[in-house]
């Protein structure tokens, strides 16, 4: 369960005043959700998911992530939480192994559980040809698939996906859709942020759409486009943020 | 605070940097090799340059003394020199290494001299330049010895004994013990190595582990964790000290095995000009034992200052940027027991770096100054603290961490 309100970012600036990342952004998303937070570059996407992943304090505004207050509780929210993005990369010198089970030893997973949890990871996700290769030496879907290993190591609730498919390949992307379908089948709570209309429109169960740090509208999809009055996903969104008028 | 945590880090970053080729560089090779090629190398060259220039016969130059056949007739004589012709470009000569020394002998050299007069000759050498300074040493012994001869000749004419000039004679005998005098001339030079290492040893960790994180976008990754900040700073910091502390260690160990095996080349060559005496060892082994332990404050404050610098970068390539005039003003400091005369006092045990420099000379020559140690392991311990307190601080700070 996740609880957002009136969650405010302002980064100062020298050169040009105070910025606000994310202004008043207030949303919930349910167990067995994806919400997914559409925005341009540079809307606040970033800002908003990395203050619920606790990686940015809120300026004002609260927030909790599976039952913990992201500013008091933010051990414990990370704990509960598995964070995916274009930029979370892995460590190129250390295994595929090596890698998930160091983020499982952190989470604080005993070496038998831990062990048995990197096996069942790697057989479901069909890691077990390149578990003891050198992170360095995998393609980007071997990559990917690491990554995945690594934020569900420790079997979180809540899932965070910043853009995961920035910059992958047709079939990468598709079967980290797959993936991000599956965790909600499980019951986890998730937010999926992405620029890609299509892919919010076919993955989203409710779809905030985020611009200039503020949350213009949310709903789900077909609540979007009767409010708006537009016929797809791309012209509802053309129409929020351009304040009115759709293209 | 979790310490299973911090080890956790820990563990994971000293395998992650095993695995890098130009840490290990930094933190083993280096400090390896360079103690037995400063002593052995450096002093085996130096004493092959030296020695080449000794076996060389000088050319010099005698300018006047037309009316003083003899004296030239003597130097030729003697095999020391190749005497060259008058030549009115003789400084030229000299400054471009064509020409070792000149001598000047005034008019009427001999016929004064015969007199009993006092006449002086000068010598023209390149100050700093070896062979050159050689030659007008030779030239000065020459002469010397024309005087000597002069004297000498005097004192008979006139049925007095020699001695009436050298009444007695002046020897120079040593009495440090080998360890104090292999420790002087060592032990300037080793404490700026062990410094310097001990900077190097941490530089290439820390910038891996920060700025090199950042770049890679494993510090978001990092930092999604639940593990604590405190910890993660912790667990980074202690690999970080590990490089800097490694770096130390290894050149200390390297630097003792090689005056095990092949002894002191500086402090057995002094030992054998100032009258024989062991060889080994040239540097007091409890000594190197001390500098380990004094050391290790300065590499917590290195490490920590490093690793905040670091940090603060958004990529290598800046760290190192911001990293270089760090270097640079430690080079300063830690040579100060390079210089001839710097003593430790109070005051200057509270200097970072330059005291655990002057200290490190002393142990090394047997000195042990208890309180001054005392004083500079207690400030340095302090300096470190607040240096890893601003590193723990750095790492709290989201503009810091998301300086990308």
């Amino acid at each position: 369960m996740i609880e957002a309100r009136l969650l405010t970012k302002v980064f100062p600036d020298r050169q040009r005043g105070p910025i606000r990342g994310a202004d008043a952004v207030s949303f919930s998303v349910a167990p067995g959700q994806i919400y997914g937070l559409l925005g341009a570059n540079g809307a606040g996407k970033t800002t908003t998911l990395r203050m619920l992943a606790t990686l940015l304090r809120p300026t004002s505004g609260a927030a909790t992530v599976a039952g913990f207050d992201v500013v008091a509780q933010p051990d414990q929210v990370r704990a509960h939480v598995g964070f995916l993005a274009a930029s979370t990369a892995l460590y190129a010198r250390l295994t595929a192994r090596e890698m998930v089970e160091y983020f499982g030893r952190l989470n604080g997973m005993a070496a038998p559980a831990l062990r048995a949890r990197v096996a069942a990871l790697a057989a479901e996700l069909d890691m077990g040809e390149f578990l003891d290769r050198r992170c360095s030496d995998l393609s980007t879907g071997m990559k990917q698939k690491t990554s995945i290993a690594r934020m569900l190591v420790h079997d979180p609730q809540v899932m965070i996906f910043d853009e995961p498919t920035l910059g992958l390949d047709v079939m990468t992307a598709r079967s980290i859709l797959r993936f991000v379908r599956e965790c909600r089948g499980r019951g986890k709570t998730v937010v999926y942020s992405t620029h890609v209309m299509s892919e919010a429109a076919k993955l989203c169960d409710v779809i905030g759409v985020i611009h200039a740090g503020k949350l213009c509208e949310q709903g789900t999809l077909a609540e979007l486009l009767a409010r708006s009055g537009t016929p797809d996903l791309e012209e509802c969104f053309i129409k929020l943020v351009s304040g009115g008028a759709a293209a | 605070m979790s310490w299973r945590t911090i080890f956790t880090i820990y563990g994971k970053e000293l395998r992650d940097t095993l695995r890098d080729r130009r840490t290990l560089i930094s933190m083993i090779a280096i400090p390896t090799v360079i103690m037995p090629l400063l002593l052995i190398g450096a002093g085996e060259a130096a004493a092959t340059i030296v020695s080449k220039a000794r076996a060389e016969v000088p050319r010099v130059m005698v300018i006047g003394g037309a009316d003083s056949p003899g004296i030239r007739a003597a130097l030729e004589k003697s095999g020391k020199f190749r005497v060259e012709d008058a030549q009115p470009n003789w400084r030229a000569l000299i400054s471009d290494k064509r020409l070792r020394a000149a001598v000047e002998i005034p008019p009427g050299f001999e016929q004064a001299l015969a007199a009993g007069a006092a006449p002086a000759v000068t010598l023209y050498d390149y100050q700093g330049e070896l062979k050159s300074g050689l030659a007008a040493e030779q030239l000065e012994d020459f002469f010397v010895g024309v005087r000597t001869k002069a004297t000498t000749a005097f004192l008979a004419a006139r049925g007095l004994p020699p001695t009436l000039a050298r009444p007695f004679e002046i020897r120079q005998k040593n009495v440090a013990p080998p360890e104090k005098v292999g420790g002087n001339l060592v032990g300037g030079v080793v404490p700026y190595f062990i410094i310097m290492l001990c900077l190097i040893g941490s530089i290439y960790p820390a910038m891996d582990l920060t700025a090199g994180e950042k770049e890679r976008g494993t510090l978001e990754t990092l930092l999604c964790s639940p593990a604590a900040r405190t910890d993660l700073v912790l667990g980074k910091f202690l690999m970080v000290l590990t490089g800097a502390f490694a770096a130390v260690v290894f050149s200390l160990v390297s630097l003792g095995a090689t005056l095990m095996v092949v002894g002191s080349a500086l402090g057995a060559g002094a030992l054998a000009r100032n009258g024989g005496g062991p060889a080994l060892p040239a540097i007091d082994p409890l000594g190197i034992l001390g500098v380990l332990a004094i050391v290790l404050p300065v590499a917590v404050l290195f490490s920590a200052v490093v690793f905040s610098v670091s940090l603060f970068a958004k990529s290598q390539k800046e760290a190192q940027t911001y990293l270089t005039p760090i270097l640079l003003a430690v080079i300063v400091p830690s040579g100060v027991a390079l210089l001839p005369g710097v003593d430790l006092t109070l005051g200057l045990a509270l200097v970072p770096i330059v005291n655990v420099s002057l200290a490190c000379k002393e142990m090394l020559s047997g000195v042990w100054h208890w309180p001054y140690l005392a004083v500079i392991f207690g400030s340095t311990l302090a300096y470190a603290a607040a240096a890893l307190a601003w590193a723990v601080r750095m790492f709290r700070r989201e503009d810091v961490l998301f300086r990308t």
